[in-house]
C-alpha cells in the first residue's frame, strides 16, 4: 500500500485533464492505495456542493434523461470508494482559491489548506502527480 | 439573414463531463434558433467525423457517467438539421484518417480554399 499525491488545477467543465484525474485518483484507490488530492485554482469548484445538472434543450432530453454528470458527485463517489477499501482520500482544497470563487459549499469530506499543506502532502508521499491547466 | 462559420479546433475538450462538445453544440442551438450556419472540423477535431466512436463504460467509484458524449452521432444531427459540415482535407491525411472512413455527409475542403469558405459567410466564430 502506497500514498499518492495529486494536484489538479482545471477548473470543472473545462479540460479533459479533470477527467484523467479522476481516473488515476479512481484506480489508486481501487488498488488500495491511499490519495491525497490538492486542488488549486479552478480546480476548487469540483467538489462545489452547489452544482446543479441541468436538461439539453439542443437534444430534447430532460434532467432525468440528460443525467448530467456534475463533478462533486464524482467527489463524494470517490469518498465512497476510499470508504469500502479501507484507505484514505484526502481531499483539500487551496482556501485562497476557494475565498476568490465562493465555492466554499463543499462536498463532506474536502477541506481547506494552502501551498504548505500541498508540500507536506507531497512529501508525505510515494509518488506526486501534478497535472497543471494549459 | 448573415451566415456563420463555426470553426472548431479544439476537441473532446471536456466532453465527458458536459456529455457534448460544447463548440458543436452552441453551433446546434443556433440553428435550432434559425440561424444559418456551417461547421468546419479542423485540427483535431477532424476526428468527430469519424462515426462509431463510444465514451460508455467510465465510472468513479460507484457513480457510472450512464449518458456518453456521441460527438458522431451530434454532427449527424446538426447536419439532419441542415447545416453543413466541413473537414479540412490535409488535416485528415495528416492524422492518417482515411478517406471512406467519415461520415459520408461530411464535405472535404482543402486549405487552399479555406479562404473562399470563410468569404462565403457573414460571421466567423473560432472555437
Amino acid at each position: 500500500m502506497a500514498t499518492v499525491t495529486i494536484g489538479l488545477m482545471d477548473p470543472p467543465y473545462e479540460s479533459a485533464n479533470t477527467v484523467t484525474g479522476f481516473r488515476i485518483i479512481d484506480a489508486a484507490l481501487r488498488k488500495g492505495h491511499h490519495v491525497n488530492v490538492f486542488l488549486y485554482e479552478g480546480a476548487v469548484a469540483l467538489g462545489f456542493a452547489e452544482q446543479k445538472p441541468h436538461a439539453n434543450p439542443v437534444k430534447g432530453k430532460s434532467v432525468e434523461e440528460f443525467d448530467h454528470p456534475n463533478p462533486k458527485d464524482w467527489v463524494h463517489a470517490l469518498f465512497e470508494l476510499a470508504a469500502t477499501r479501507g484507505v484514505e482520500l484526502d481531499w483539500v482544497n487551496c482556501g485562497l482559491c476557494v475565498d476568490e470563487r465562493g465555492v466554499d459549499k463543499q462536498v463532506e469530506g474536502a477541506r481547506r489548506g494552502s501551498p504548505a499543506d500541498f508540500w507536506k502532502l507531497a512529501e508525505a508521499a510515494d509518488g506526486l502527480l501534478f497535472i497543471p491547466t494549459r | 439573414m448573415a451566415r456563420y462559420l463555426s470553426v472548431v479546433e479544439e476537441p473532446y475538450r471536456a466532453t465527458v463531463e458536459e456529455q457534448d462538445d460544447t463548440a458543436v453544440w452552441f453551433t446546434h442551438a443556433l440553428r435550432n434558433a434559425g440561424a444559418e450556419v456551417t461547421l468546419l472540423l479542423c485540427g483535431d477535431a477532424v476526428n468527430y467525423a469519424v462515426p462509431g466512436q463510444d465514451a460508455r463504460g467510465l465510472r468513479f467509484g460507484a457513480r457510472e457517467v450512464r449518458t456518453s458524449p456521441e460527438i458522431d452521432r451530434d454532427v449527424i444531427a446538426l447536419i439532419g438539421r441542415g447545416a453543413a459540415v466541413y473537414v479540412v482535407a490535409e488535416d485528415l491525411v495528416e492524422r492518417g484518417l482515411p478517406e471512406g472512413g467519415l461520415i459520408p455527409e461530411v464535405q472535404r475542403v482543402s486549405r487552399g480554399d479555406l479562404a473562399r469558405l470563410f468569404a462565403d459567410h457573414d460571421r466567423v466564430l473560432h472555437w
